[in-house]
């Protein structure tokens, strides 16, 4: 039996659709059965497709159907956000800065938290850690200038100036 | 065939093996689907570099492969026997991997990340699994310098890996909850605490021979260490409730067990022609009976690799000749067999 969509090879999928009582059939060569649209229905849902479907949800209010992100775009890797809704895929690194507004709503949804807790990079992770020093230390070095504490304040101020140095060295 | 199956892990009976998969990209370079030639060329030279110049036992451990220079064949062979992805077939012109000789470690390059670092146990070891995965982690981190954001952890191709970039998963052989019909109540419980289960081949695939995979469902918010409690939990409840119906199928219902399981070995044994889904029916059926004390005489193990090298791939690349469907099944029920016979 030849394929009834290209009518050239022989059908090897064969095909029978019964709805409300009308019986239909359908014999397909491997290449056309590849592209057939019906045999779509269970398979073509993915991961993605949830994502998408999560986006598309978050749209809520009057501006649901102004399609007003459509200029955002990753200034790095120029991946526009209506391309992450289609694909669930970043292009880059930066695209979580770009998007940044966007995302951490939709990463509330998938992981329902939006900080990390787990390992850091130990490089990376050296640099994290005299940044949060840097913080404290100017938190110390506000109080301290309100107290009027200057001499305790310029020590303070020179440790903050050599961890920042100790970053930029890096 | 299937090297990473050997050796006896805990649990063995119930458990047939742990992964621990880490996903990591490079700082400045486009993820993989995006990246061009000259990219995908860096990705890999820098990772390679990274394992096999580095000062460490891992040198020596691993080799490096070109995806585009291995066979169509041997590719299908190698995701069949679990040791590189099904994914990582699509783009072989820009992917490689590393594989450790004894077959356990995996570090892929240019799958979905531009780093996916796999480590596969058999039996229940997700800690095992975790820390050679972590050290193997900040080997490559030596020498690369990871996207990773103080708040959002590793950053990945999709965000539903994000975070920690980790996915702990165990496999589970469970013909008695399968055949008592508690398994869809179990399954359902375990979607509901943020946990997902799938057939043996990933996503969207068939619960094959009555194994199932269970792994995180999320990675940000909680540590690897809390993740992987989490699971083992799960798991170890899991395995109790099987054991259960083991033993209530073992008292209640023994002939009906033994009838199916030497039925199962008698087609196993003796049949011409079998395909494989069939044939995972079957030996999912010969290794409960094994686990149940039914069988006496035939090793787990060899059922295991059974289970993985009776794939169409793999039947494939054992009879060394194209072979179509019918072909295949035939070369499947002699090759089965032959290695039940010994």
């Amino acid at each position: 039996m030849l394929c009834d969509e290209c009518g050239k090879n022989k059908s090897t999928v064969h095909y029978t659709k019964i709805l409300n009582g009308k019986k239909e059939e359908i014999h397909l060569c491997d290449e056309c059965a590849k592209d057939y649209k019906q045999f779509d229905i269970d398979s073509s849902f993915s991961i993605h497709n949830f994502l998408t479907g999560l986006l598309d949800n978050m749209q809520e209010g009057p501006f649901k159907n102004v399609n007003y992100v459509h200029e955002l775009k990753c200034n790095r890797c120029g991946l526009t956000y209506n391309q992450f809704r289609e694909t669930g895929k970043f292009g880059c690194s930066e695209c979580y800065k770009s998007f940044h507004d966007k995302l951490i709503p939709l990463l509330k949804r998938i992981h329902r938290h939006d900080s990390h807790i787990g390992k850091v990079p130990k490089r990376a992770g050296s640099k994290i850690r005299i940044k949060k020093e840097i913080t404290k230390l100017k938190n110390k070095l506000e109080i301290a200038v309100k107290k009027e504490e200057y001499e305790k304040a310029a020590e303070l101020r020179d440790k903050i100036k050599e961890l920042k140095n100790q970053i930029d060295s890096d | 065939m299937s090297k990473w199956l050997e050796g006896k892990g805990k649990e063995n009976d119930i458990v047939i093996s742990s992964r621990i998969r880490l996903a990591r990209n490079i700082e400045n370079i486009k993820f993989p689907y995006l990246m061009n030639k000259d990219d995908s060329e860096e990705v890999i030279n820098n990772i390679k570099k990274a394992i096999i110049e580095s000062n460490t036992v891992l040198s020596r451990d691993f080799d490096f492969h070109r995806l585009n220079k291995i066979s169509p064949l041997d590719r299908k062979v190698l995701a069949e026997k679990h040791l590189i992805s099904h994914n990582l077939l699509e783009t072989p012109e820009k992917s490689g991997f590393l594989l450790s000789k004894d077959e356990k470690v995996t570090i892929m390059i240019n799958e979905e990340d531009h780093i996916r670092i796999q480590v596969l146990f058999p039996g229940l070891e997700l800690y095992k699994s975790w820390e050679l995965c972590s050290n193997i982690d900040d080997v490559l981190e030596e020498n690369i310098k990871y996207a990773f954001d103080e708040k959002l952890g590793y950053l990945t191709c999709c965000p539903t890996n994000i975070g920690t970039g980790m996915r702990a998963s165990v496999m589970l052989h469970l013909p008695c909850l399968v055949l008592t019909g508690q398994i869809n109540k179990i399954l359902q419980a375990v979607s509901q605490i943020g946990l997902t289960v799938r057939g043996i081949y990933g996503e969207g695939t068939d619960a094959l021979g009555d194994l199932f995979q269970i792994s995180n469902q999320t990675t940000l918010g909680e540590t690897e260490e809390e993740i992987i409690d989490k699971l083992k939990n799960i798991v170890i409840q899991i395995i109790a409730k099987e054991r259960s119906a083991r033993d209530t199928l073992l008292t209640k219902k023994r002939t009906e067990i033994e009838d199916r399981v030497f039925r199962s070995w008698g087609i196993l044994t003796n049949s011409r022609i079998i395909d494989s889904k069939e044939a995972m029916k079957l030996l999912s059926h010969v290794r409960m009976g094994i686990e149940m004390g039914i069988i006496k005489d035939i090793g787990l193990q060899v059922i295991n690799k059974l289970m993985f090298s009776t794939q169409p791939a793999t039947i494939q690349k054992y009879s060394g000749i194209d072979l179509d469907a019918k072909q295949r099944d035939i070369k499947r029920a002699k090759f089965i067999r032959e290695k039940l016979k010994n």
